[in-house]
Order: C-alpha cells, then sequence, then structure tokens
C-alpha cells in the first residue's frame, strides 16, 4: 500500500460469484437436482457486501473483481464494474469445470499471483454451497494471513482495524497488510446502482483468463484436480402423515396436551 | 460359558445360577449354561449377551488410522457440538475397528482431557501453552497440520462453528485434502470410506459427498444435529504434544468481547415454542412466551418474525438461523418455508398450529392443529395450568 501526500492508495481484490437465487429455486423430485432454467442469476449476497467494503476503503487505489465461472458470470461482473469497481476478470475455462472448494481456491490463487494486491476481501460464504471454505482456502494457498466474518473494517495508518464476528460477541482485531478478510453482511448496506454506473460498466472490457494463461496447474483444479466428489443428490425425506387434532380449541388443546404427558415429554423438568 | 446379565424384569434384586450370583445393575457374569438358566432366560430374568451385536472387540482395534475430533474450547469451556461430534466419531470408529482421537488445544488442561474421556474419546492429543489462551488461526492450523501430519488419522471432523469454519479449510488447504463443509449426516460405505451429507442450496437438496483418493477425510458439522453421549467412566490416553509455534503478530487480536445480552440458548433446549408471522404482531408474541414459560420452553421465531422486529435474531430458527433438535417444537403461526423446516425438521416431536390446514409446516409436523392460535394456545396455557395443580 502507498500514501502519497495523505492519500492512500490501496489495491484490492474481491472475489465474487454468481448464484442462483435460492429463495426463487425449483428442484426436479425424481432426479433431485435443481431446475437452473428460468432461475435468476444474482452476485452472491455477501459478495456484494465485499465489493461495497472495498469500494469504501480503497481511497485512491483500485478495487479489481475477480470470478470463476461459466461465461455469464460476466454479468455478475458487470454489476460490480457499475458499483464502481475499476477492473474485472473473469476465470473462465472449461478446465475449471467441477472444481470443488480446494481446486477453486487454487484456480483463484493463480490469478491472484498475477494482480497487484494489498488487501484481498470475499463474501464469507456464497448461498448454493454455504461452505465459506474458498476464502480461508485462499489465504493458505497465498500464504497470507486471514480474518473471517469481519462485521467491521477501518484503516489505521497501514493497519486495519477488524470485528470479527464469534458466535457469543466479537474480537478487536488489527491486522498488517497484505491480509485477506471475508465480511458478513452486517458490515455494510451495499449501494445502489447508479445509471453512470452502467454507462462505465459497459465502457469496462471484461478481461478473460484461462488455465494457460495464469499458469494453473492442471492436476490441481477442475474436477480431475478436486480431492471431493458428489455421489449423489436427493430431495430430503417428508415425515410420513402427521396426526391430525380434531376438535374445538379447547378440545384440541386438551387432546394435545394429554398426548405430551403420554409421550412422557414432561418428565424432563 | 455365556454372558449374562439380570433384566429389570426380575422382581428381586439377586439371583443366584448354578452358583453364581447376579445382581441387578452388574454388568455381564460368566455363567455354565444350564436348564436353570434356560429357564431364567425363559421367564425374561435374564438376558444373554449376543455377541453378533458387537461391532468390533477391543483387540481388533487397529493403531493409527484414528477417527479425530476437533474439541474446540473457549476460556476452557467446550463448544458443545465438539462433544456432539465426539458420539459420532465413536459410532464411526467402531465400524473402521480404531480409536477415537481428540485434539484439545488450550492455555491449561484442567479436566478437559478427562472430560473428553468420559464423552467417547480412547486418545486425547493436548497442546497446552500460554499462546493458546485465544484462538488464532495460523497458530492452530500449524499445531493441527502437525498433528496430523505425524499421526496420520483417516478423518477429522470439526464442529461447523466460527472457529471451526475458520480453522478447518486452513488446514485442508495446507495438507491438500478434501473437506466438506456443515454436514448433517456422517457414515462410513463398504468401502471404509466416510459419506458425508449436507444440504445445499438452502436446503433444497441433500448431497452426498466423498473424499476417495485424500487422507484424511474432513468434514466439519452443523451444531445440533448429532447426539452427545452421556458421560461414562471410561479409560483414555492423555498424549502431550510438543508445541512449536513461533510469535506472528500480523494478526493481534485485542480484545474478546461477550456480548452483555442473553442469548437464546436454542441448541440446548429440551422444548422450543416457536411463533411465526401468524402470531399477528410483537404485542401478541406474550402469548407465546405465556406458553413458553409454562412449559418451561425456549423462544424460537420464523424470519419473518424477526426480521419484522418482532424478537431478536438469536431467536431465529432456520436456514440462516439456527439449527435445533429439542424433545418438542411447537410451530404458531408459522408456514413452514423450506429454510424454516430445515433447521427444525430434526425434532423428536413437532407440533404445527395454523389456521392453514395446506400450510408446509404440516408435512413434518407429528401432530396438526388446524385452527385459531388466538384460541388454542391459552387453552393449551389454562389446561397445563389446571393438570399442574392437580
Amino acid at each position: 500500500m502507498k500514501c502519497l501526500e495523505g492519500v492512500f492508495r490501496m489495491n484490492i481484490i474481491v472475489c465474487i460469484k454468481q448464484v442462483p437465487d435460492t429463495n426463487d429455486i425449483k428442484i426436479d423430485p425424481v432426479k433431485g437436482t435443481l431446475i437452473r432454467e428460468g432461475v435468476p442469476s444474482i452476485i452472491n449476497p455477501e459478495d456484494k457486501n465485499a465489493i461495497e467494503a472495498a469500494l469504501r476503503i480503497k481511497g485512491d487505489g483500485k478495487v479489481v473483481v475477480l470470478s470463476m465461472g461459466p461465461p455469464q458470470a460476466e454479468e455478475a461482473l458487470r454489476e460490480a464494474l457499475a458499483m464502481g469497481a475499476d477492473e474485472a476478470i473473469l476465470l473462465c475455462d472449461f478446465k475449471f469445470a467441477g472444481s470443488d472448494t480446494w481446486a477453486t481456491a487454487n484456480v483463484l490463487a493463480a490469478a491472484v499471483k498475477k494482480i497487484d494486491h494489498d488487501l484481498i476481501i470475499c463474501g464469507r460464504q456464497a448461498i448454493d454451497g454455504d461452505t465459506a471454505q474458498v476464502g480461508p482456502q485462499l489465504a493458505e494457498n497465498l500464504g497470507l494471513p486471514q480474518v473471517t466474518y469481519v462485521q467491521k473494517i477501518s484503516l489505521e495508518g497501514s493497519k486495519l482495524n477488524l470485528e470479527r464476528a464469534m458466535e457469543d460477541g466479537f474480537e478487536i482485531i488489527q491486522a498488517e497488510l497484505p491480509i485477506l478478510i471475508t465480511v458478513v453482511k452486517e458490515i455494510n448496506e451495499p449501494r445502489y446502482i447508479t445509471l453512470q454506473g452502467i454507462d462505465k460498466a459497459y465502457d469496462t472490457e471484461i478481461k478473460k483468463w484461462t488455465a494457460d494463461y495464469i499458469g494453473a496447474e492442471v492436476e490441481k483444479i477442475g474436477i480431475k484436480g478436486s480431492p471431493t466428489a458428489v455421489k449423489k443428490t436427493f430431495v430430503p425425506p417428508r415425515k410420513g402423515q402427521g396426526q391430525k387434532i380434531e376438535g374445538q380449541p379447547k378440545e384440541q388443546a386438551r387432546k394435545i396436551i394429554q398426548i405430551l404427558k403420554e409421550k412422557e415429554i414432561f418428565q424432563e423438568f | 460359558m455365556v454372558k449374562v446379565k439380570l433384566t429389570d424384569n426380575y422382581p428381586g434384586s439377586m439371583l443366584v445360577i448354578d452358583g453364581v450370583m447376579l445382581s441387578l445393575g452388574d454388568d455381564y457374569v460368566d455363567v455354565e449354561k444350564s436348564l436353570e438358566l434356560q429357564h431364567a432366560v425363559n421367564s425374561g430374568y435374564i438376558e444373554i449377551y449376543d455377541d453378533t451385536k458387537e461391532v468390533k472387540t477391543v483387540d481388533t482395534v487397529k493403531e493409527g488410522n484414528e477417527v479425530w475430533v476437533f474439541a474446540e474450547q473457549r476460556n476452557g469451556r467446550f463448544a458443545r457440538v465438539g462433544l456432539e461430534i465426539l458420539g459420532k466419531a465413536r459410532e464411526l470408529a467402531e465400524k473402521l475397528g480404531v480409536k477415537v482421537g481428540a485434539v484439545l488445544l488450550c492455555e491449561k488442561d484442567e479436566g478437559l482431557s478427562q472430560e473428553l474421556i468420559s464423552l467417547g474419546a480412547d486418545k486425547v492429543y493436548v497442546a497446552e501453552t500460554i499462546l493458546l489462551k485465544n484462538y488464532e488461526t495460523l497458530r492452530y492450523t500449524k499445531i493441527i497440520c502437525d498433528m496430523i501430519t505425524k499421526e496420520k488419522p483417516q478423518i477429522v471432523i470439526y464442529g461447523a462453528t466460527h472457529i471451526g469454519r475458520d480453522l478447518a479449510p486452513r488446514i485442508a488447504q495446507r495438507i491438500s485434502t478434501g473437506l466438506t463443509a456443515d454436514c448433517t449426516g456422517l457414515d462410513i460405505d463398504e468401502d471404509g470410506l466416510l459419506i458425508q451429507t449436507r444440504p445445499a442450496f438452502g436446503g433444497n437438496i441433500m448431497a452426498q459427498i466423498k473424499c476417495p483418493n485424500h487422507k484424511p477425510q474432513m468434514s466439519t458439522v452443523r451444531p445440533g444435529i448429532m447426539k452427545m453421549l452421556d458421560k461414562q467412566e471410561r479409560n483414555g490416553v492423555v498424549v502431550k504434544v510438543d508445541v512449536s509455534i513461533s510469535e506472528d503478530n500480523r494478526v493481534k487480536v485485542l480484545k474478546v468481547i461477550k456480548e452483555a445480552k442473553r442469548v437464546a440458548n436454542l441448541e440446548d433446549a429440551k422444548i422450543i415454542v416457536s411463533g411465526g408471522r401468524g402470531v399477528g404482531s410483537a404485542e401478541n408474541f406474550r402469548i407465546i412466551e405465556e406458553l413458553a414459560k409454562e412449559l418451561g420452553a425456549e423462544i424460537g421465531a420464523s424470519r419473518a418474525v424477526v426480521d419484522a422486529g418482532w424478537v431478536p435474531k438469536d431467536h431465529q430458527v432456520g436456514q440462516t438461523g439456527k439449527t435445533v433438535r429439542p424433545k418438542l417444537y411447537i410451530a404458531c403461526g408459522i408456514s413452514g418455508a423450506i429454510q424454516h423446516r430445515a433447521g427444525m425438521q430434526n425434532s423428536e416431536t413437532i407440533i404445527a398450529i395454523n389456521k392453514d390446514p395446506n400450510a408446509m409446516i404440516f408435512s413434518v409436523a407429528d401432530y396438526g392443529i388446524v385452527g385459531d392460535l388466538n384460541k388454542v394456545i391459552p387453552a393449551m396455557i389454562e389446561e397445563l395450568k389446571t393438570s399442574k395443580t392437580l
């Protein structure tokens, strides 16, 4: 990170993922697979928080958004540009297909090494997989320290002041750059896109990088390079039809309390 | 010779069979087969040990290849999920015929390793130093990676807490193995591989994942899914591990803040009374509170209710809230979107109260009450009050 005449220049890479909107999901009940047709794609929500955090802290520096995905993931990168990101890179190659989190981290790491950066920000987790693994795995791959679940960020001198959310409170952390952080949605409210932003997004070229270009090791990426493999998917089984408690409210109440007594649920206290 | 013990059916507390005295509550005792024994068995007084039920005897337990559990602790107290997965690890280890190892990193091991043994660990690997007072990613990663490289466990399981989800991927990347996040089911297949079941796409699909060519096979497990074993007197070994970590000040934890507000402890609750949009208003939520109080229950809520600000976020049950499995879950005015069901469908008994007979919540309910919760719940409270005074 450079500081010229009191103005910081922090170059930040934000890793984003295009995901199907899970609120709108349809499942093929026979095959147990996702029906992707007609399901809208969005930037993963917490990745939007990551973009917002980067834009607020970059100073005079640059925000580069990076995504691994199919050609249509370009839409997500355009949206990030419209929010205000300076550059966008799509890692697109059939050799990347089927990567698990370990292999994805290997692809992203190879690309990150080609980009000047002081800080990497990722969303905590994507709503399609909910793993929260790629961030820490990328950090490890790059030999960078990490802070996950960041709910507050500010810059003090050349150091970051961070708050890391825990189940029972939070930690106050001071971290040196370079570092990788993952952010939770509480960190900020992502900005709306302006018309100017959209104009700019369509004037900016989205770079497309292949496996060869980033020098990714073929045996460590894609479906063949992934240690884990999905063997089967299925729709979670439902309970059988439950028992209906009929009658007027008083009668229903009496019956259900009686059942609970018989099941000895009350014995516990 | 057969191994036998007295059953609860026997009216007395002692029985002499063929010169051997059996007392109620004793473990299995060897006796000769005899007619007398046969009679006692036929009467249901005596139970013969069925050795086909036992999966593996102690002699066949192989050294190495252990099943490990990361026993997360903060300030000398275990994260509950770490103890839950210890129970699951026992089951997996018995299927594989190997030992269960618990990994404990702490400032001071004051009774912690013994607690792990009593809850299912055969071995506890303890790294103990003042440098481990607070969780720190790089230190923990270094120590556990060193342990794994030396001892070569075949499976390592972590709780999917904020710490577990920070640590496990880091370790997986360093030792180049697979990691499956947030598992809700673990089992061993016919080839001895770990089958990891986890929800995907917001719980709409379940996926089974394996890690066939890399060791150890690693997973994080959702809190509240696996069952903790009852504490038992057991024998175990405590292995002290040499800790070699250097100062690394790139990330400094300056302060750990515990939030003063009482966080709803839904994961440990035996009974949860949960309210949804159907409750109507923040004010009306008091009938949920009253029923909960009468039952000694915790209060849960659907996302809609939390988003509306009627109830704080730590009460939220579901995909983006908590996963619970109480003995009893009462869903009041909750329609039962998949995201909510994902967080409560493993409860032992589910009662749903909703005025819409087609509400999805009824698909997971053991008992369904179609009706107005404003009438049914007060009637239940009344019923509980009268039954207590009897």
